[in-house]
């Protein structure tokens, strides 16, 4: 054999493994390296050979060498072809070539590619089908689970969960929601979602619903009310998600709907409480002062903010004498009326506390417009309230301030400082009335309340001083007493007179420190002089505030006064005013009695300003009249009839107070003329600037020995003071 | 089985029978735009055993390859095997059809397991990859991310997975990535247009060589850097065809690179 192959020139196997290498080394894609499948063919080459020169065919070896290639991962279909080619040109001098030997050889080697490839190609059909169907039993199973696991989920939820198509149709919702809604099931699914609009809805809520439908966005949450299928109302926190198909577009809609309806009436609740007023069911301060702020600080310059402080007239009194149950139906009462009455325009009305309400406009139009709410407001209240059966009337004091008012600064806060102070206007006005907010009254007020509230220290300092001004007998001139006259010395130097700060005084209370400290001054300065000249014997006149008698241990006071000054009670005049005089009640009139029992004299201050009952004199512990200072200037220039008519009063008077026994004293003399008149009407004592003004005590001996009146008849005018904010000033 | 899967593609590239009607018809279909895309695929699969011989070379015996697909000849672990018998080998993909297939074929091989995980997800990867793969995370590890980075989008933010992967491992481990690229021949480019197409198993983007450099964030490239797929060290390739002409056009369309973190 060996010469034939030789002879044939047959490639050796290495030729043959060389030459089928190169040829279909790339034409598929295999593990092998070159190396390897040069190898490999190598074997298949040796294979070949054999068979192609070997006595007898035997199909065998190149079946197995064509499913060789299979195995070694040849699938393309270029490797056969060739395969085919190489050996077919390698081989073609092959011995039996011509006797078709080759050609049997390559058919069999075809053969078996064939068959190791459809062999291959089914086996890893099969396994790629059993993977995929493996596969999908698992995704199957896992979805079975997880379906289950959410059905488990969906039917015994607490939570509400229904699902809808994009178009709204409702397509499943479970038990919970059911019962929260009170439909079936076939219910639900027979209503779009649109059937359950709630006219509390906000636009906006549906709005989201239709962005989510359209895959704008994927989730939403709301709190939403719906109506229960029997027309209950509920509320819910409501979560709306998208679920989209696999391309991602918008498929279905998942709601969870939980019912908050208990939370939300407690919150709502919650809210109206902090807001409201629980007597009277108005807005509150926290809410005014809320809307109060928004207009202030949306202020459009054309529409000006405005308040109304209104407050009732004595109240108090009614809580008083009918009780803190009857208070209260009249603060209804009134809250609901002004509440109809105003809220109609579209003005807030709160209440502030106690008796005080607020009425805000915010959209002003003037002043004009403020008064008419005012007077609107006036009038609503004085409507009669029956409470219990029984009619009440009361009135109201409203304070005015619209907000560009000058002065009034631009906090909220100002504004209703100012209120409030305007308020207090129309209650000293009279009550029953409004007053605008004036900006120099308000300053004056702020300067007030600057001063009262210094006062209790001023008093601990010895800021107040006591000055004397001389009573003196018409009759002769000499002086017969001093009334003592308060004045506070601030350390600024500046002399404030009792008409400043008395009423300031008579407000807070500090009158009852302040008076019992005059008194006791004034006791122990009377004593010392009579102490310095024991001939000097002059009556001491005090004024007294009508609170001072109020107040329990007056005649207490006065005993201790005198015992520990040593100042007589005869020689001690306490002055009241005829208007105070005239509010005295029974226990007030007890006190003034025990006050006479002491000997302290008792005087009627400023007589002729009142109306007072002259017979009713009789009845009360007077000892002494003293002419209102008006009456004296206008009573004795002479000069008109006016004049006559006020001095036949002043004779018709002192004609009178002799017949009771009482002296009379004539304030604001300062003209010789009205000195001469006063006389010879019979007035017993006169004071004025024609004798001598309030002076500091060590003066007050010398013009007792010395009166200066006598040897000048007419005032020197330095000796007046430059200021006069009163022609009679008391104490 | 009607939606193509780029696992059952891929095999029919490869010359492999794994794949069923709608994977052929599809492959078939990119092919006719682009018909040198099965030579690609062998450079791709030449690429990815030199790397692994390479990394072997290198004392790398865990290996994590992303986007495995189905198992077909010169597989990772049977690279790594002729070398290593000992290497570790994870194979993950999404496509539970592709992970039976694996885990079957590779039921009686140790050290060896078809984990099913999206590679988006790193945590839950490695997660598995340690507790199932008995990956070695103290130890340096190989991860593969052979034609897979192309399939996903920027929104997937590729070069932060390939960050975060590497972040979890540690000094001495290396990521090998292969890419399709924009930026080269036209015809390869209709290829991206077939799979964005709506039948599409997956879309793709193929990016520019400079994106294609950005996946490997700060790692250390290892030499020659991020080449054409059979420019990468063709001398780890014992198959190189010695009439071949190694070289390629400079459009080549696809890119290969092995990063190493130190």
């Amino acid at each position: 054999m060996e010469p034939q192959v030789v002879l044939t020139g047959l490639p050796t196997p290495d030729q043959l493994a060389g030459a089928w290498t190169r040829a279909i080394a790339r034409t598929s894609h295999t593990a092998m390296s070159r190396r390897a499948l040069h190898a490999h063919l190598l074997v298949l080459a040796g294979t070949l050979l054999d068979a192609v020169t070997a006595e007898k065919f035997d199909p065998t070896g190149p079946a197995e060498v064509g499913s060789a290639l299979v195995a070694a991962h040849f699938t393309e279909v270029a490797a056969l072809q060739r395969t085919v080619t190489v050996l077919g040109e390698q081989l073609e001098n092959c011995p039996g070539a011509g006797g078709g030997r080759l050609t049997a050889v390559l058919a069999a080697l075809t053969a078996g590619y064939a068959q190791a490839l459809r062999d291959r190609t089914l086996a890893e059909q099969e396994r790629i089908s059993a993977s995929a169907f493996a596969a999908r039993v698992a995704a199957e199973q896992a979805r079975w689970n997880s379906e289950a696991r959410f059905a488990a989920v969906f039917a015994d939820s607490v939570i509400g969960i229904g699902v809808g198509d994009i178009d709204g149709t409702i397509l499943e919702v479970n038990r919970a929601l059911c019962d929260m809604l009170g439909y079936t099931a076939e219910e639900f699914r027979a209503n779009p979602i649109w059937e359950f609009i709630h006219p509390d809805d906000t636009p906006g809520v549906w709005d989201q619903v239709r962005s989510l439908l359209t895959g704008v966005i994927d989730n939403v949450r709301f709190e939403k009310a719906y109506y229960r299928k029997d027309g209950a109302e509920i509320w819910t926190h409501l979560v709306l998600s998208l679920v989209r198909d696999q391309q991602g577009r918008p498929r279905f809609v998942v709601a969870m709907v939980e019912n908050i309806t208990e939370r939300h009436h407690l919150q709502t609740r919650l809210a109206h409480q902090a807001m409201h007023d629980p007597l009277t069911g108005l807005p509150n301060r926290t809410l005014f002062f809320d809307r109060l702020d928004t207009a202030l600080e949306a202020g459009p310059p054309e529409d000006a903010v405005g308040v109304c402080y209104l407050d009732l007239d004595d109240f108090k009194a009614v809580n008083d004498t009918l009780g803190h149950d009857t208070g209260d139906a009249l603060l209804r009462a009134v809250a609901q009326r002004l509440g109809a009455e105003l809220g109609r325009d579209g003005h807030l009305v709160a209440r502030m506390g106690g008796d005080e309400f607020v009425v805000l406009v915010e959209h002003s139009t003037g002043i004009d417009h403020l008064q008419r709410v005012a007077q609107t407001a006036l009038d609503t209240v004085r409507r009669p309230v029956v409470v219990g059966g029984h009619p009440i009337v009361v009135s109201a004091s409203v304070g005015i301030v619209q907000h560009t008012d000058n002065g009034t600064a631009s906090g909220a806060a100002e504004l209703m400082q100012a209120a409030d102070t305007t308020m207090y206007w129309a209650k000293a006005d009279g009550r029953d009335r409004y007053a605008l907010f004036d900006a120099e009254r308000h300053h004056i007020d702020v300067s007030r309340f600057a001063l009262s509230a210094r006062m209790p220290d001023a008093l601990a300092h010895g800021e107040f001083v006591v000055e004397y001004q001389p009573l003196v007998r018409l009759k002769d001139q000499q002086t017969t007493g001093v009334e003592a006259l308060v004045r506070w010395q601030l350390p600024t130097g500046e002399r404030l007179e009792p008409t400043q700060f008395i009423p300031l005084a008579e407000d807070t209370g500090l009158i009852v420190p302040l008076g019992r400290t005059i008194l006791t001054d004034a006791c122990r300065q009377a004593a010392r002089w009579r102490a310095a000249d024991p001939g000097m014997r002059l009556l001491m006149s005090v004024n007294l505030a009508v609170r001072q008698v109020r107040e329990p241990g007056l005649v207490a006071d006065v005993v201790q006064i005198l015992a520990d000054t040593g100042w007589p009670a005869e020689l001690l005049q306490l002055e009241l005013t005829e208007s105070e005089f005239m509010g005295t009640t029974e226990n007030s009139l007890a006190v003034l009695r025990d006050l006479a029992d002491l000997g302290v004299r008792i005087a009627i201050d400023d007589f002729g300003t009142g109306y007072s009952n002259l017979a009713y004199l009789r009845r009360l512990p007077v000892h002494a009249l003293k002419l209102a200072g008006p009456f004296i200037t206008r009573g004795s220039s002479g000069h008109d009839e006016t004049d006559d008519v006020d001095m036949e009063i002043v004779a018709t008077v002192v004609r009178l107070a002799h017949i009771l026994g009482l002296t009379v004293t004539a304030e604001s003399i300062e003209t010789p003329a009205q000195l001469s008149r006063l006389r010879r009407l019979g007035c017993d004592t006169g004071q004025g600037w024609l004798f001598a003004p309030a002076v500091p005590p060590h003066d007050i001996p010398g013009l007792v020995h010395t009166p200066p009146w006598n040897s000048h008849p007419q005032p020197t005018p330095d000796r007046r003071p430059t200021t006069r904010s009163s022609p009679a000033p008391r104490r | 089985m009607t939606r193509p899967s780029v696992a059952r593609v891929y095999d029919y590239y490869l010359g492999g029978s794994h794949n069923f009607d709608s994977d052929r018809a599809f492959a078939r279909e990119v092919l006719r735009v682009y018909p040198e895309l099965t030579a690609i695929t062998r450079d791709n699969r030449d690429f990815m055993r030199r790397a692994v011989l390479h990394l072997c070379s290198r004392g790398i015996d865990q290996f994590l390859d992303l986007g495995s697909g189905i198992p077909t000849a010169g597989n990772v672990h049977e690279v790594a095997h002729s070398v290593n018998p000992r290497a570790r080998v994870v194979y993950v993909d999404h496509d539970p059809v592709a992970v039976t297939h694996s885990r079957e074929l590779l039921a009686d091989t140790d050290s060896v397991v078809a984990i099913s995980d999206d590679l988006r997800e790193p945590r839950r990867v490695l997660q598995d990859a340690v507790a199932v793969g008995d990956l070695d995370l103290t130890r340096p590890v190989a991860v593969l991310m052979v034609s897979v980075l192309h399939f996903l989008g920027d929104k997937d933010r590729p070069a932060e997975l390939v960050d975060e992967y590497m972040s979890a491992t540690v000094p001495g481990s290396h990521v090998a990535i292969s890419h399709a690229r924009s930026d080269g021949k036209r015809d390869a480019a209709a290829t991206e247009e077939v799979y964005n197409r709506s039948r599409s198993p997956n879309p793709m983007q193929f990016r520019t060589a400079d994106k294609i450099r950005a996946l490997f964030g700060d790692l250390t490239l290892v030499d020659p850097g991020v080449v054409h797929l059979p420019r990468w060290r063709p001398e780890f390739d014992p198959d190189a065809d010695p009439d071949a002409d190694p070289d390629v056009g400079e459009d080549y369309p696809a890119l290969a690179g092995v990063g190493r973190r130190d």
